[in-house]
């Protein structure tokens, strides 16, 4: 028995959203480099499902990209994390306030 | 249910015309042998070398622009590398602006690492793969290519915002441009996804085949895809209401790489929207117009109020840019050929405006960017003259004086916003230039008003810049050149507009 994309779909869906709040709400700038993760991989989900209901490669394919993107991305935000927080005891957002009106 | 399982397809490789990717491929590789160079040796080489050696880059990618330039002009547009790469001249126009950014910019970055004593490669390598990906994103016909250029373009502005370890101010603009730029990223995604899901393709001419063969009313999976990729460029943008980020990353930057990404994502990000949405979505003209509608009536308003009340020169740029993207916008927003050509033209000369004023307000500053309040800038035009002359002139020429290239900017977008019957859209935008002049004079008034100078930097300027002829100005010959060939772009085009307006508005799109 196989399961319907809508399920795909919705489970996506409430992974991006999940993703989307916890990187408002959250001030750990490590948790906030997560929940960008889980609305990539989300993305990614959505991207397959549509791939296997559409019949069509090219949805796999972009897979590979976002993943190889992710990877980039997450070196360039691990290297500035840890240029910030090694002066500093923890890596909290609200630490750093220097810039405001 | 499921039912169609994906066939095994036989490995087909497209046929790679290289020339169509030349610019690009140019700036990746003078980027890779720049960075081995610095490598092999192990002293730090001469900033003269780098700042020649991207200049030469500059120069090669434009060459090879020009050479797809009259490619499209003799056999008109065509599409290449398994139909991923559109050459047409809308994508020549931006190779071209891109590589002339490359040219313009080593100038700048060379006086300010001079003031600030420092060598290194990071300032030269890092902006080359910036602009690849800015040209990726502008000859896409693809959306993932679009979103590995928003990338390519993106990762090293992030590590540019972050490079003045002394800093604390640039280690944060660092980390919250990159939460908000991945934050982006993400959400373009998604909506990517979802368009794909709608349409059953991610290459931008089926879309729109796919669009112009069915009639799609009130789909919610397309239209919120549409959203997303949207809202995604209007963060790289900094449109409001997603521009917060924008003036802590413009401040907290240091301001030769804060000028580069002004330029540089603008000109990307601008790319590929206007390609997305009028190429991609034209028969969605009536969902996405009364968005950017209300998007151009807050970005311009905001932009031009919030700046008002600024004290510090990079933020208040920062809301001025806001209040230029938001013009940019209504040409886009008018939908019409005309409207496009206006936008293209303004992102052209905008760039070389921002790059300049940054460069000036980069040597105003002293050594590690300390002095930027407006009001550290009186009695400017007293001890810099020429430095004071030339940041009016960008100053006014975005304020939209006449004999600037700003003037016919602005005219150009409000024109066309006037013939697309957007009445209420054109006044609300002259009234927020009008507001925008005001801040504009302000700093303008400061400089050349009464008072002198009392920044601690003027000795060590001179000190630094003493060995050059020019030493007299304040400026090396590397900051001279570079300041002379923005406002040369300035002034030029404000008396002799045609070449460019006709540039921009033959710019066609392959698909429109």
């Amino acid at each position: 028995m196989s399961i319907a994309p809508s399920w795909y779909l919705t489970l996506a869906a409430m992974l991006f959203s999940i993703g989307v709040i916890g990187l408002l709400i959250r001030r750990n700038v490590l948790v906030m480099l997560m929940c960008v993760e889980l609305m990539l991989n989300a993305a990614n989900l959505t991207f397959v499902t549509y791939s296997r209901a559409l019949n069509d490669i090219s949805g796999q394919a972009a897979v590979f990209f976002v993943l190889v993107v992710a990877a980039a991305e997450v070196v360039v935000g691990l290297g500035i994390i840890v240029a910030i927080f090694r002066r500093k005891t923890g890596a909290t957002a609200d630490d750093v306030h220097l810039l405001k009106d | 249910m499921i039912t169609g399982v994906i066939a095994a397809q036989a490995l087909h490789l497209p046929h790679v015309n290289y020339t169509t990717i030349m610019p690009e491929l140019i700036l990746l590789g003078g980027m890779l042998v720049l960075l081995l160079v610095s490598a092999l040796f192990k002293k730090a080489l001469p900033r003269d070398f780098y700042a020649t050696s991207v200049v030469g880059v500059g120069v090669a990618s434009l060459i090879a622009s020009l050479v797809l330039y009259h490619d499209v002009a003799s056999h008109g547009p065509f599409t290449a590398i398994a139909h991923s790469i559109d050459i047409d001249g809308f994508s020549v126009l931006f190779l071209t602006l891109v590589s002339c950014i490359m040219i313009v910019y080593p100038f700048f970055a060379h006086a300010y690492l001079q003031r600030e004593g420092l060598d290194g490669v990071e300032f030269f390598a890092l902006p080359l793969i910036s602009g690849a990906g800015a040209m990726f994103m502008a000859s896409a016909n693809d959306l993932i290519l679009i979103f590995l250029g928003l990338e390519i373009l993106s990762l090293p502005l992030y590590v540019m915002a972050g490079m003045d370890q002394r800093r604390e101010a640039s280690g944060e603009a660092a980390m919250k441009y990159f939460i908000m730029g991945a934050f982006s990223s993400a959400i373009f995604l998604y909506g990517m996804a979802l368009t794909y899901g709608a349409t059953g393709s991610l290459n931008l001419a089926e879309i729109s085949a796919f669009l112009a063969k069915n009639y799609i009313f009130g789909n919610g999976v397309l239209l919120a895809g549409m959203g997303l990729l949207l809202i995604g460029f209007l963060f790289k943008i900094a449109a409001v209401p997603f521009h917060y980020w924008s003036p802590d990353v413009y401040q907290g930057s240091p301001t030769i790489a804060t000028g580069f990404m002004a330029a540089i994502a603008k000109a990307g990000a601008f790319a590929a929207m206007i390609r997305v949405f009028m190429a991609t979505f034209p028969t969605l003209a009536s969902d996405w117009q009364p968005l950017l509608w209300v998007i151009v009536v807050l970005t311009t308003l905001f932009g031009a109020v919030v700046a008002l009340v600024q004290k510090d020169v990079k933020r208040m740029l920062a809301y001025s840019s806001i209040n230029q993207a938001g013009f940019i916008l209504l040409g886009l927003q008018a939908d019409t050929s005309k409207g496009i050509g206006a936008s293209l033209y303004y992102v052209f000369i905008y760039s070389f405006l921002i790059l300049g004023t940054f460069a000036v307000v980069a040597i105003a500053g002293a050594r590690g960017d300390a002095i930027h309040d407006i009001d550290d800038l009186r009695g400017y035009a007293k001890s810099h003259p020429f430095l004071a002359t030339s940041l009016a002139i960008f100053l006014v020429a975005q304020a939209g004086a006449p004999f600037t290239t700003g003037f016919l900017a602005k005219l150009q977008v409000v024109t066309a916003a006037i013939d697309a019957h957007s009445y209420a859209l054109a006044v609300i935008a002259m009234i927020s230039a009008a507001i925008a002049t005001g801040f504009y004079l302000r700093i303008v008034y400061v400089m050349f008003g009464d008072g002198t100078d009392t920044r601690v930097s003027v000795p060590a300027e001179k000190e630094v810049y003493s060995v050059s002829p020019l030493g007299q100005l304040g400026v090396s010959p590397w900051l001279f050149t570079g300041i002379v060939l923005c406002l040369s772009v300035t002034i030029l085009f404000g008396f002799w507009p045609q070449p460019l307006v006709d540039f921009a508005t033959h710019a066609k799109l392959l698909f429109v």
